[in-house]
Protein backbone atom coordinates (compact mmCIF):
# COMPACT_ATOMS: atom_id res chain seq x y z
CA UNK A 1 0.00 0.00 0.00
CA UNK A 2 2.65 2.51 1.07
CA UNK A 3 4.79 1.16 -1.77
CA UNK A 4 2.20 2.24 -4.30
CA UNK A 5 1.82 5.65 -2.65
CA UNK A 6 5.57 6.16 -2.68
CA UNK A 7 5.92 5.27 -6.33
CA UNK A 8 3.04 7.53 -7.33
CA UNK A 9 4.59 10.40 -5.38
CA UNK A 10 7.91 9.96 -7.15
CA UNK A 11 6.32 9.77 -10.57
CA UNK A 12 4.29 12.85 -9.71
CA UNK A 13 7.42 14.80 -8.78
CA UNK A 14 9.00 13.83 -12.09
CA UNK A 15 5.84 14.85 -13.93
CA UNK A 16 5.77 18.24 -12.20
CA UNK A 17 9.42 18.84 -13.08
CA UNK A 18 8.62 17.89 -16.65
CA UNK A 19 5.70 20.30 -16.80
CA UNK A 20 7.63 23.16 -15.18
CA UNK A 21 9.91 23.54 -18.19
CA UNK A 22 7.00 24.88 -20.22
CA UNK A 23 5.96 27.55 -17.74
CA UNK A 24 9.17 28.70 -16.08
CA UNK A 25 10.79 31.94 -17.17
CA UNK A 26 14.24 31.55 -18.77
CA UNK A 27 16.24 32.29 -15.67
CA UNK A 28 14.46 29.83 -13.41
CA UNK A 29 14.43 27.29 -16.20
CA UNK A 30 18.23 27.41 -16.20
CA UNK A 31 18.40 27.28 -12.40
CA UNK A 32 16.24 24.19 -12.27
CA UNK A 33 18.45 22.37 -14.80
CA UNK A 34 21.42 23.06 -12.57
CA UNK A 35 19.55 22.13 -9.38
CA UNK A 36 18.48 18.79 -10.84
CA UNK A 37 22.08 17.89 -11.66
CA UNK A 38 23.26 19.00 -8.23
CA UNK A 39 20.38 17.08 -6.66
CA UNK A 40 21.82 13.93 -8.25
CA UNK A 41 25.03 14.75 -6.41
CA UNK A 42 23.00 15.12 -3.21
CA UNK A 43 21.14 11.83 -3.79
CA UNK A 44 24.46 10.04 -4.22
CA UNK A 45 25.65 11.57 -0.98
CA UNK A 46 22.39 10.69 0.77
CA UNK A 47 22.79 7.02 -0.09
CA UNK A 48 25.96 6.83 1.96
CA UNK A 49 25.23 9.41 4.64
CA UNK A 50 21.48 9.08 5.07
CA UNK A 51 21.03 5.35 4.67
CA UNK A 52 24.37 3.76 5.60
CA UNK A 53 25.13 6.47 8.18
CA UNK A 54 28.66 7.09 6.91
CA UNK A 55 29.51 10.77 7.12
CA UNK A 56 32.03 11.61 4.41
CA UNK A 57 33.61 15.03 4.15
CA UNK A 58 35.23 14.25 0.84
CA UNK A 59 32.48 13.69 -1.66
CA UNK A 60 33.73 16.55 -3.83
CA UNK A 61 36.32 14.06 -5.04
CA UNK A 62 33.66 11.80 -6.57
CA UNK A 63 31.90 14.75 -8.16
CA UNK A 64 35.28 15.90 -9.48
CA UNK A 65 36.17 12.40 -10.69
CA UNK A 66 33.07 12.51 -12.86
CA UNK A 67 33.71 16.11 -13.86
CA UNK A 68 37.29 15.53 -15.00
CA UNK A 69 36.83 11.87 -15.95
CA UNK A 70 34.32 13.08 -18.53
CA UNK A 71 35.63 16.59 -19.20
CA UNK A 72 39.31 15.87 -19.85
CA UNK A 73 38.92 13.21 -22.56
CA UNK A 74 36.14 15.19 -24.25
CA UNK A 75 38.23 18.36 -24.13
CA UNK A 76 41.66 16.92 -25.00
CA UNK A 77 40.92 13.74 -26.89
CA UNK A 78 37.75 14.72 -28.64
CA UNK A 79 35.66 11.90 -27.15
CA UNK A 80 31.91 12.00 -27.73
CA UNK A 81 29.45 12.98 -25.02
CA UNK A 82 28.11 9.46 -24.24
CA UNK A 83 31.60 7.96 -23.98
CA UNK A 84 32.71 10.89 -21.86
CA UNK A 85 29.78 10.33 -19.50
CA UNK A 86 30.57 6.63 -19.14
CA UNK A 87 34.22 7.47 -18.53
CA UNK A 88 33.26 9.96 -15.82
CA UNK A 89 31.04 7.49 -13.98
CA UNK A 90 33.67 4.76 -14.28
CA UNK A 91 36.36 7.07 -12.84
CA UNK A 92 34.07 7.89 -9.91
CA UNK A 93 33.28 4.24 -9.21
CA UNK A 94 36.93 3.21 -9.39
CA UNK A 95 38.04 6.05 -7.13
CA UNK A 96 35.23 5.21 -4.71
CA UNK A 97 36.33 1.59 -4.61
CA UNK A 98 39.94 2.49 -3.80
CA UNK A 99 38.99 5.14 -1.24
CA UNK A 100 36.35 2.83 0.23
CA UNK A 101 38.73 -0.07 0.76
CA UNK A 102 41.11 2.22 2.64
CA UNK A 103 38.74 4.61 4.41
CA UNK A 104 36.28 1.96 5.63
CA UNK A 105 38.94 0.63 7.95
CA UNK A 106 38.00 3.64 10.05
CA UNK A 107 34.67 4.81 11.46
CA UNK A 108 33.10 8.00 12.75
CA UNK A 109 35.32 11.05 13.00
CA UNK A 110 38.32 9.21 11.55
CA UNK A 111 36.26 8.32 8.48
CA UNK A 112 35.36 11.98 8.04
CA UNK A 113 38.99 13.03 8.23
CA UNK A 114 40.31 10.28 5.96
CA UNK A 115 37.73 11.02 3.25
CA UNK A 116 38.45 14.72 3.54
CA UNK A 117 42.17 14.09 3.11
CA UNK A 118 41.64 11.96 0.02
CA UNK A 119 39.52 14.73 -1.43
CA UNK A 120 42.24 17.26 -0.72
CA UNK A 121 44.76 15.01 -2.49
CA UNK A 122 42.57 15.02 -5.59
CA UNK A 123 42.00 18.76 -5.33
CA UNK A 124 45.73 19.45 -5.11
CA UNK A 125 46.43 16.97 -7.90
CA UNK A 126 44.03 18.92 -10.13
CA UNK A 127 45.99 22.10 -9.39
CA UNK A 128 49.31 20.31 -9.79
CA UNK A 129 48.42 19.00 -13.24
CA UNK A 130 47.33 22.46 -14.30
CA UNK A 131 48.75 21.94 -17.77
CA UNK A 132 45.83 19.70 -18.55
CA UNK A 133 43.21 20.74 -16.02
CA UNK A 134 43.94 24.50 -16.13
CA UNK A 135 43.66 24.56 -12.34
CA UNK A 136 41.22 26.95 -10.75
CA UNK A 137 40.74 28.82 -13.97
CA UNK A 138 39.29 25.66 -15.45
CA UNK A 139 38.39 24.88 -19.01
CA UNK A 140 35.32 25.31 -21.14
CA UNK A 141 34.18 22.57 -23.46
CA UNK A 142 33.43 24.11 -26.85
CA UNK A 143 29.91 24.12 -28.15
CA UNK A 144 30.50 21.75 -31.04
CA UNK A 145 31.84 19.06 -28.67
CA UNK A 146 28.68 19.12 -26.59
CA UNK A 147 26.34 17.34 -28.94
CA UNK A 148 24.91 13.87 -28.81
CA UNK A 149 24.44 12.28 -32.20
CA UNK A 150 22.07 9.37 -32.57
CA UNK A 151 21.74 8.21 -36.15
CA UNK A 152 20.15 11.20 -37.93
CA UNK A 153 19.20 12.99 -34.74
CA UNK A 154 21.47 15.20 -32.77
CA UNK A 155 20.97 16.94 -29.47
CA UNK A 156 22.74 20.16 -28.72
CA UNK A 157 23.52 20.33 -25.01
CA UNK A 158 24.04 24.06 -25.18
CA UNK A 159 20.35 24.50 -25.99
CA UNK A 160 18.38 25.25 -22.78
CA UNK A 161 15.56 22.89 -23.69
CA UNK A 162 17.93 19.99 -24.28
CA UNK A 163 19.87 20.78 -21.13
CA UNK A 164 16.70 20.67 -19.12
CA UNK A 165 15.55 17.41 -20.67
CA UNK A 166 18.90 15.68 -20.17
CA UNK A 167 19.13 16.93 -16.57
CA UNK A 168 15.58 15.75 -15.92
CA UNK A 169 16.30 12.37 -17.48
CA UNK A 170 19.36 11.82 -15.31
CA UNK A 171 17.56 13.11 -12.23
CA UNK A 172 14.56 10.82 -12.82
CA UNK A 173 16.70 7.73 -13.33
CA UNK A 174 18.76 8.37 -10.21
CA UNK A 175 15.66 9.24 -8.16
CA UNK A 176 14.00 5.97 -9.10
CA UNK A 177 17.23 4.07 -8.43
CA UNK A 178 17.55 5.53 -4.94
CA UNK A 179 13.86 4.92 -4.29
CA UNK A 180 14.31 1.32 -5.35
CA UNK A 181 17.38 0.89 -3.14
CA UNK A 182 15.64 2.50 -0.16
CA UNK A 183 12.77 0.04 -0.46
CA UNK A 184 14.94 -3.02 -1.13
CA UNK A 185 16.31 -5.56 1.33
CA UNK A 186 19.74 -4.07 0.65
CA UNK A 187 18.48 -0.65 1.76
CA UNK A 188 17.25 -2.27 4.96
CA UNK A 189 20.72 -3.69 5.58
CA UNK A 190 22.27 -0.25 5.11
CA UNK A 191 19.89 1.23 7.66
CA UNK A 192 20.66 -1.66 10.00
CA UNK A 193 24.39 -0.93 9.69
CA UNK A 194 23.68 2.72 10.47
CA UNK A 195 21.59 1.84 13.51
CA UNK A 196 23.81 -0.89 15.00
CA UNK A 197 26.69 -2.34 13.10
CA UNK A 198 27.67 -5.06 15.55
CA UNK A 199 24.15 -6.35 15.72
CA UNK A 200 24.07 -6.49 11.94
CA UNK A 201 27.24 -8.57 11.86
CA UNK A 202 25.61 -10.96 14.30
CA UNK A 203 22.74 -11.39 11.87
CA UNK A 204 25.30 -12.80 9.46
CA UNK A 205 26.04 -9.74 7.33
CA UNK A 206 29.50 -8.90 6.10
CA UNK A 207 29.14 -5.25 6.99
CA UNK A 208 32.42 -4.22 5.39
CA UNK A 209 31.38 -5.48 1.95
CA UNK A 210 27.94 -3.93 2.29
CA UNK A 211 29.45 -0.58 3.21
CA UNK A 212 31.94 -0.83 0.35
CA UNK A 213 29.13 -1.42 -2.13
CA UNK A 214 27.40 1.66 -0.72
CA UNK A 215 30.55 3.77 -1.11
CA UNK A 216 31.00 2.64 -4.72
CA UNK A 217 27.33 3.20 -5.58
CA UNK A 218 27.40 6.61 -3.90
CA UNK A 219 30.65 7.53 -5.66
CA UNK A 220 29.28 6.45 -9.03
CA UNK A 221 26.09 8.51 -8.60
CA UNK A 222 28.05 11.60 -7.54
CA UNK A 223 30.37 11.08 -10.49
CA UNK A 224 27.36 10.85 -12.78
CA UNK A 225 26.34 14.28 -11.49
CA UNK A 226 29.85 15.60 -12.10
CA UNK A 227 30.02 14.16 -15.60
CA UNK A 228 26.58 15.55 -16.44
CA UNK A 229 27.61 18.92 -15.03
CA UNK A 230 30.65 19.30 -17.26
CA UNK A 231 28.84 17.97 -20.35
CA UNK A 232 25.70 20.02 -19.87
CA UNK A 233 27.15 23.28 -18.61
CA UNK A 234 30.48 22.94 -20.34
CA UNK A 235 32.76 24.02 -17.51
CA UNK A 236 35.21 22.23 -15.21
CA UNK A 237 37.35 24.02 -12.66
CA UNK A 238 39.13 23.06 -9.46
CA UNK A 239 36.67 25.04 -7.31
CA UNK A 240 34.19 22.27 -8.02
CA UNK A 241 36.61 19.84 -6.34
CA UNK A 242 37.25 22.02 -3.30
CA UNK A 243 36.15 21.34 0.27
CA UNK A 244 33.14 23.56 -0.26
CA UNK A 245 31.70 20.96 -2.64
CA UNK A 246 32.15 18.30 0.02
CA UNK A 247 30.21 20.34 2.56
CA UNK A 248 27.41 21.40 0.21
CA UNK A 249 25.90 17.94 -0.40
CA UNK A 250 25.94 17.37 3.36
CA UNK A 251 23.99 20.60 3.87
CA UNK A 252 21.55 19.85 1.05
CA UNK A 253 20.82 16.41 2.49
CA UNK A 254 20.52 17.64 6.06
CA UNK A 255 18.16 20.39 4.95
CA UNK A 256 15.97 18.21 2.81
CA UNK A 257 16.01 15.28 5.21
CA UNK A 258 18.62 12.54 5.47
CA UNK A 259 17.43 9.09 4.43
CA UNK A 260 14.45 10.46 2.55
CA UNK A 261 14.46 9.93 -1.21
CA UNK A 262 13.09 13.35 -2.13
CA UNK A 263 14.93 15.31 0.55
CA UNK A 264 18.07 15.88 -1.55
CA UNK A 265 16.07 17.62 -4.29
CA UNK A 266 14.24 19.80 -1.81
CA UNK A 267 17.42 20.69 0.09
CA UNK A 268 19.33 21.54 -3.06
CA UNK A 269 16.51 23.63 -4.45
CA UNK A 270 15.95 25.48 -1.20
CA UNK A 271 19.61 26.21 -0.60
CA UNK A 272 20.16 27.32 -4.19
CA UNK A 273 17.42 29.90 -3.96
CA UNK A 274 18.38 31.11 -0.50
CA UNK A 275 21.90 31.78 -1.74
CA UNK A 276 20.55 33.27 -4.95
CA UNK A 277 18.10 35.63 -3.29
CA UNK A 278 20.38 36.58 -0.40
CA UNK A 279 23.30 37.43 -2.68
CA UNK A 280 20.96 39.69 -4.66
CA UNK A 281 20.45 41.88 -1.59
CA UNK A 282 23.79 41.95 0.13
CA UNK A 283 27.40 40.93 -0.21
CA UNK A 284 27.09 39.43 3.29
CA UNK A 285 24.83 36.72 1.91
CA UNK A 286 26.61 33.99 3.86
CA UNK A 287 25.25 35.63 7.01
CA UNK A 288 21.68 35.20 5.77
CA UNK A 289 22.35 31.64 4.64
CA UNK A 290 23.78 30.88 8.07
CA UNK A 291 20.72 32.34 9.80
CA UNK A 292 18.35 30.32 7.63
CA UNK A 293 20.32 27.16 8.38
CA UNK A 294 20.14 27.81 12.12
CA UNK A 295 16.37 28.36 11.93
CA UNK A 296 15.92 25.17 9.96
CA UNK A 297 17.95 23.11 12.39
CA UNK A 298 15.92 24.57 15.27
CA UNK A 299 12.52 23.91 13.75
CA UNK A 300 13.24 21.02 11.40
CA UNK A 301 15.99 19.06 13.13
CA UNK A 302 15.50 16.09 10.83
CA UNK A 303 15.39 18.18 7.71
CA UNK A 304 12.26 19.25 5.90
CA UNK A 305 11.03 15.86 4.71
CA UNK A 306 12.48 14.02 7.69
CA UNK A 307 10.30 16.13 9.98
CA UNK A 308 7.28 15.79 7.71
CA UNK A 309 7.71 12.02 7.81
CA UNK A 310 8.14 11.91 11.54
CA UNK A 311 5.10 14.06 12.29
CA UNK A 312 2.62 13.41 9.53
CA UNK A 313 3.44 11.05 6.72
CA UNK A 314 4.91 7.88 8.16
CA UNK A 315 4.85 6.13 4.81
CA UNK A 316 7.15 8.64 3.14
CA UNK A 317 10.11 6.84 1.62
CA UNK B 1 26.86 -38.76 19.42
CA UNK B 2 29.30 -36.37 17.75
CA UNK B 3 29.34 -33.08 19.56
CA UNK B 4 27.90 -29.99 17.88
CA UNK B 5 30.20 -27.62 19.69
CA UNK B 6 33.48 -28.19 21.47
CA UNK B 7 35.86 -25.74 23.08
CA UNK B 8 39.39 -26.67 24.10
CA UNK B 9 41.42 -24.64 26.58
CA UNK B 10 39.38 -21.62 25.60
CA UNK B 11 40.68 -18.53 27.38
CA UNK B 12 40.21 -14.82 27.35
CA UNK B 13 42.11 -12.33 29.46
CA UNK B 14 41.25 -8.70 29.96
CA UNK B 15 44.55 -7.29 31.18
CA UNK B 16 45.33 -9.34 34.26
CA UNK B 17 41.79 -10.65 34.65
CA UNK B 18 41.17 -14.16 33.41
CA UNK B 19 37.55 -13.78 32.38
CA UNK B 20 37.50 -17.21 30.79
CA UNK B 21 40.21 -19.60 31.87
CA UNK B 22 41.01 -22.76 29.88
CA UNK B 23 37.47 -23.94 29.46
CA UNK B 24 36.79 -27.35 27.90
CA UNK B 25 33.15 -27.55 26.96
CA UNK B 26 31.01 -29.79 24.82
CA UNK B 27 27.41 -29.78 23.58
CA UNK B 28 25.51 -32.44 21.68
CA UNK B 29 22.87 -31.66 19.05
CA UNK B 30 19.37 -30.75 20.23
CA UNK B 31 20.14 -30.49 23.90
CA UNK B 32 19.13 -27.53 26.01
CA UNK B 33 22.07 -26.47 28.08
CA UNK B 34 21.91 -23.86 30.80
CA UNK B 35 24.90 -21.81 31.79
CA UNK B 36 24.68 -20.51 35.32
CA UNK B 37 27.01 -18.89 37.79
CA UNK B 38 27.39 -15.81 39.95
CA UNK B 39 27.75 -12.36 38.36
CA UNK B 40 31.15 -11.90 36.77
CA UNK B 41 31.73 -15.64 36.43
CA UNK B 42 32.54 -15.25 32.72
CA UNK B 43 29.33 -16.61 31.19
CA UNK B 44 28.69 -13.79 28.75
CA UNK B 45 32.38 -13.60 27.81
CA UNK B 46 32.33 -17.33 27.15
CA UNK B 47 29.35 -17.21 24.78
CA UNK B 48 30.75 -14.07 23.16
CA UNK B 49 33.85 -16.10 22.31
CA UNK B 50 31.66 -18.79 20.76
CA UNK B 51 29.71 -16.39 18.56
CA UNK B 52 32.78 -14.35 17.67
CA UNK B 53 31.99 -11.01 19.25
CA UNK B 54 35.25 -11.31 21.19
CA UNK B 55 38.47 -12.96 20.09
CA UNK B 56 39.98 -15.58 22.39
CA UNK B 57 43.41 -15.13 23.94
CA UNK B 58 44.06 -18.84 23.56
CA UNK B 59 42.29 -22.10 22.82
CA UNK B 60 40.11 -23.46 20.10
CA UNK B 61 36.43 -23.63 19.13
CA UNK B 62 35.11 -26.48 16.98
CA UNK B 63 31.61 -26.35 15.49
CA UNK B 64 30.23 -29.35 13.62
CA UNK B 65 33.70 -30.85 13.35
CA UNK B 66 35.34 -27.71 11.95
CA UNK B 67 37.69 -25.30 13.62
CA UNK B 68 35.91 -21.92 13.63
CA UNK B 69 38.29 -20.11 15.99
CA UNK B 70 39.52 -17.72 13.29
CA UNK B 71 36.19 -17.03 11.60
CA UNK B 72 34.57 -13.58 11.78
CA UNK B 73 31.30 -13.33 13.67
CA UNK B 74 29.19 -12.98 10.53
CA UNK B 75 30.73 -16.16 9.11
CA UNK B 76 29.83 -18.04 12.27
CA UNK B 77 26.25 -16.81 12.01
CA UNK B 78 26.15 -18.18 8.48
CA UNK B 79 27.24 -21.55 9.80
CA UNK B 80 24.36 -21.55 12.21
CA UNK B 81 25.40 -19.90 15.45
CA UNK B 82 22.89 -17.24 16.52
CA UNK B 83 23.26 -15.02 19.54
CA UNK B 84 20.61 -12.95 21.26
CA UNK B 85 21.95 -10.10 23.29
CA UNK B 86 21.76 -9.79 27.05
CA UNK B 87 21.28 -6.05 26.70
CA UNK B 88 18.38 -5.68 24.30
CA UNK B 89 19.85 -4.79 20.99
CA UNK B 90 16.97 -4.60 18.55
CA UNK B 91 16.90 -1.81 15.95
CA UNK B 92 14.87 0.75 17.87
CA UNK B 93 13.97 2.89 14.86
CA UNK B 94 12.74 0.03 12.71
CA UNK B 95 9.43 -1.76 13.00
CA UNK B 96 9.25 -5.22 14.50
CA UNK B 97 8.61 -6.50 11.00
CA UNK B 98 11.78 -4.90 9.60
CA UNK B 99 13.82 -6.17 12.53
CA UNK B 100 12.87 -9.75 11.81
CA UNK B 101 13.08 -9.25 8.03
CA UNK B 102 16.76 -8.42 8.45
CA UNK B 103 17.29 -11.83 9.96
CA UNK B 104 15.21 -13.60 7.31
CA UNK B 105 16.25 -11.90 4.07
CA UNK B 106 19.90 -12.98 4.07
CA UNK B 107 18.94 -16.59 3.46
CA UNK B 108 15.87 -15.86 1.29
CA UNK B 109 17.86 -16.16 -1.94
CA UNK B 110 17.24 -14.09 -5.02
CA UNK B 111 14.54 -13.87 -7.64
CA UNK B 112 10.79 -13.70 -7.63
CA UNK B 113 10.23 -15.92 -4.63
CA UNK B 114 12.37 -13.69 -2.46
CA UNK B 115 9.71 -11.22 -1.34
CA UNK B 116 7.29 -14.01 -0.51
CA UNK B 117 9.92 -16.01 1.35
CA UNK B 118 10.78 -12.95 3.42
CA UNK B 119 7.10 -12.29 4.21
CA UNK B 120 6.47 -15.90 5.21
CA UNK B 121 9.64 -16.13 7.27
CA UNK B 122 8.88 -12.94 9.16
CA UNK B 123 5.28 -13.91 9.82
CA UNK B 124 6.34 -17.31 11.11
CA UNK B 125 8.95 -15.90 13.52
CA UNK B 126 6.57 -13.21 14.79
CA UNK B 127 3.77 -15.70 15.30
CA UNK B 128 5.94 -18.13 17.18
CA UNK B 129 7.00 -15.41 19.61
CA UNK B 130 3.50 -13.97 19.91
CA UNK B 131 4.39 -10.64 18.33
CA UNK B 132 2.28 -10.98 15.20
CA UNK B 133 -0.09 -8.19 16.24
CA UNK B 134 2.75 -5.76 16.75
CA UNK B 135 4.58 -6.08 13.47
CA UNK B 136 4.19 -2.43 12.52
CA UNK B 137 5.23 -1.07 15.90
CA UNK B 138 8.64 0.53 16.08
CA UNK B 139 10.85 -1.57 18.31
CA UNK B 140 11.51 1.43 20.55
CA UNK B 141 7.79 1.55 21.38
CA UNK B 142 7.54 -2.10 22.41
CA UNK B 143 7.52 -2.99 26.09
CA UNK B 144 10.76 -4.36 27.46
CA UNK B 145 9.42 -7.90 27.56
CA UNK B 146 8.31 -7.64 23.96
CA UNK B 147 11.70 -6.30 22.95
CA UNK B 148 13.23 -9.40 24.54
CA UNK B 149 10.84 -11.55 22.54
CA UNK B 150 11.74 -9.65 19.40
CA UNK B 151 15.38 -10.52 20.06
CA UNK B 152 14.37 -14.15 20.27
CA UNK B 153 12.29 -13.83 17.09
CA UNK B 154 15.33 -12.49 15.25
CA UNK B 155 17.44 -15.34 16.59
CA UNK B 156 14.78 -17.83 15.53
CA UNK B 157 14.46 -16.32 12.07
CA UNK B 158 18.11 -17.05 11.44
CA UNK B 159 17.16 -20.75 11.62
CA UNK B 160 20.22 -21.51 13.73
CA UNK B 161 21.68 -24.89 14.65
CA UNK B 162 22.91 -23.37 17.88
CA UNK B 163 20.86 -20.62 19.50
CA UNK B 164 22.56 -18.76 22.31
CA UNK B 165 20.16 -16.91 24.60
CA UNK B 166 21.78 -14.51 27.03
CA UNK B 167 19.44 -13.93 29.99
CA UNK B 168 16.33 -13.95 27.84
CA UNK B 169 13.70 -13.83 30.59
CA UNK B 170 15.05 -10.72 32.25
CA UNK B 171 12.23 -8.20 32.44
CA UNK B 172 9.52 -10.61 31.33
CA UNK B 173 6.31 -11.06 33.27
CA UNK B 174 5.39 -14.47 34.73
CA UNK B 175 2.97 -15.10 31.89
CA UNK B 176 5.57 -14.19 29.31
CA UNK B 177 8.09 -16.49 30.97
CA UNK B 178 5.65 -19.40 30.79
CA UNK B 179 5.15 -18.88 27.06
CA UNK B 180 8.84 -18.46 26.65
CA UNK B 181 9.58 -21.83 28.22
CA UNK B 182 7.31 -23.64 25.81
CA UNK B 183 8.82 -21.66 22.94
CA UNK B 184 12.35 -22.77 23.83
CA UNK B 185 11.17 -26.39 24.08
CA UNK B 186 9.75 -26.07 20.61
CA UNK B 187 12.92 -24.49 19.25
CA UNK B 188 14.96 -27.34 20.73
CA UNK B 189 13.17 -29.83 18.52
CA UNK B 190 15.42 -28.86 15.65
CA UNK B 191 18.08 -26.68 17.20
CA UNK B 192 20.50 -26.78 20.10
CA UNK B 193 19.97 -24.15 22.76
CA UNK B 194 22.57 -22.65 25.05
CA UNK B 195 20.92 -20.40 27.60
CA UNK B 196 22.43 -18.15 30.23
CA UNK B 197 19.80 -17.67 32.90
CA UNK B 198 19.53 -16.41 36.44
CA UNK B 199 15.96 -17.51 37.00
CA UNK B 200 16.42 -20.96 38.56
CA UNK B 201 12.83 -22.02 37.90
CA UNK B 202 13.41 -21.51 34.20
CA UNK B 203 16.74 -23.33 34.34
CA UNK B 204 15.36 -26.32 36.21
CA UNK B 205 12.37 -26.63 33.91
CA UNK B 206 14.27 -26.29 30.66
CA UNK B 207 17.78 -27.59 30.92
CA UNK B 208 18.83 -31.10 29.98
CA UNK B 209 22.18 -30.35 31.51
CA UNK B 210 23.61 -27.44 33.44
CA UNK B 211 27.13 -26.04 33.38
CA UNK B 212 28.15 -23.91 36.33
CA UNK B 213 30.76 -21.20 35.83
CA UNK B 214 32.75 -19.60 38.59
CA UNK B 215 35.79 -17.35 38.27
CA UNK B 216 36.11 -18.05 34.57
CA UNK B 217 36.26 -21.83 35.01
CA UNK B 218 33.74 -24.62 34.84
CA UNK B 219 32.90 -25.44 38.42
CA UNK B 220 30.51 -28.29 37.76
CA UNK B 221 28.44 -29.88 35.05
CA UNK B 222 25.56 -32.33 35.13
CA UNK B 223 21.84 -32.88 35.16
CA UNK B 224 19.67 -30.40 37.07
CA UNK B 225 19.29 -32.87 39.94
CA UNK B 226 23.03 -33.47 40.21
CA UNK B 227 23.76 -29.74 40.14
CA UNK B 228 21.16 -29.07 42.79
CA UNK B 229 22.84 -31.62 45.04
CA UNK B 230 26.38 -30.44 44.33
CA UNK B 231 27.98 -28.92 47.42
CA UNK B 232 30.55 -26.88 45.47
CA UNK B 233 27.76 -25.20 43.59
CA UNK B 234 25.82 -24.53 46.75
CA UNK B 235 28.93 -23.00 48.21
CA UNK B 236 29.61 -20.80 45.18
CA UNK B 237 26.06 -19.53 45.18
CA UNK B 238 25.20 -19.55 48.84
CA UNK B 239 28.62 -19.26 50.41
CA UNK B 240 28.65 -15.51 50.24
CA UNK B 241 25.14 -15.45 51.65
CA UNK B 242 26.02 -17.78 54.53
CA UNK B 243 29.03 -15.72 55.47
CA UNK B 244 27.59 -12.35 54.71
Amino acid sequence: MSDAKGLILHLLVIAVLFALQFVLPDYHHGVLSRVMVLAVFAMGYNLLFGYAGLLSLGHAMFFAAGLYGAGLPVFHLGWGVPLGFVSGVACGALLAFIVGVLALRTTGVAFMIVTMMFAQVLYLAILYFGRWTRGDEGFVIPQQARRIELADLYFDLTHPQTRYSVALLLFSIVLLITYRIARSPYGRVLVAIRENEERTRLLGYDTFSNKLIAVVASGALCAAAGAAYVLIFGYAGSTLASIQYSILPLLWVLLGGAATTLGPLLGTLFMYYVVDIASGYTSAWLLIVGLVLILLVLFFPRGILGTVREKWLRWLP
Amino acid sequence: MTPLLTTKDLSRNFGGLKAVDKVDFEMVPCEIRALIGPNGAGKTTFVSLICGRIEPSAGMIVFEGEDITDLASYQRVRRGIAYTFQITSVYANLTAWDNVALAVQRTAGEGRQRAKKIRDGVRDALERTGLAGRQNTHAANLSYGHQRLLEVAMGLALKPRLLILDEPTQGMSDGEIENFISLVREIARDATVLIIEHNMDVVMQLADRITVFNGGKVLAEGTPEAIRANTDVQHAYLGTLAHG
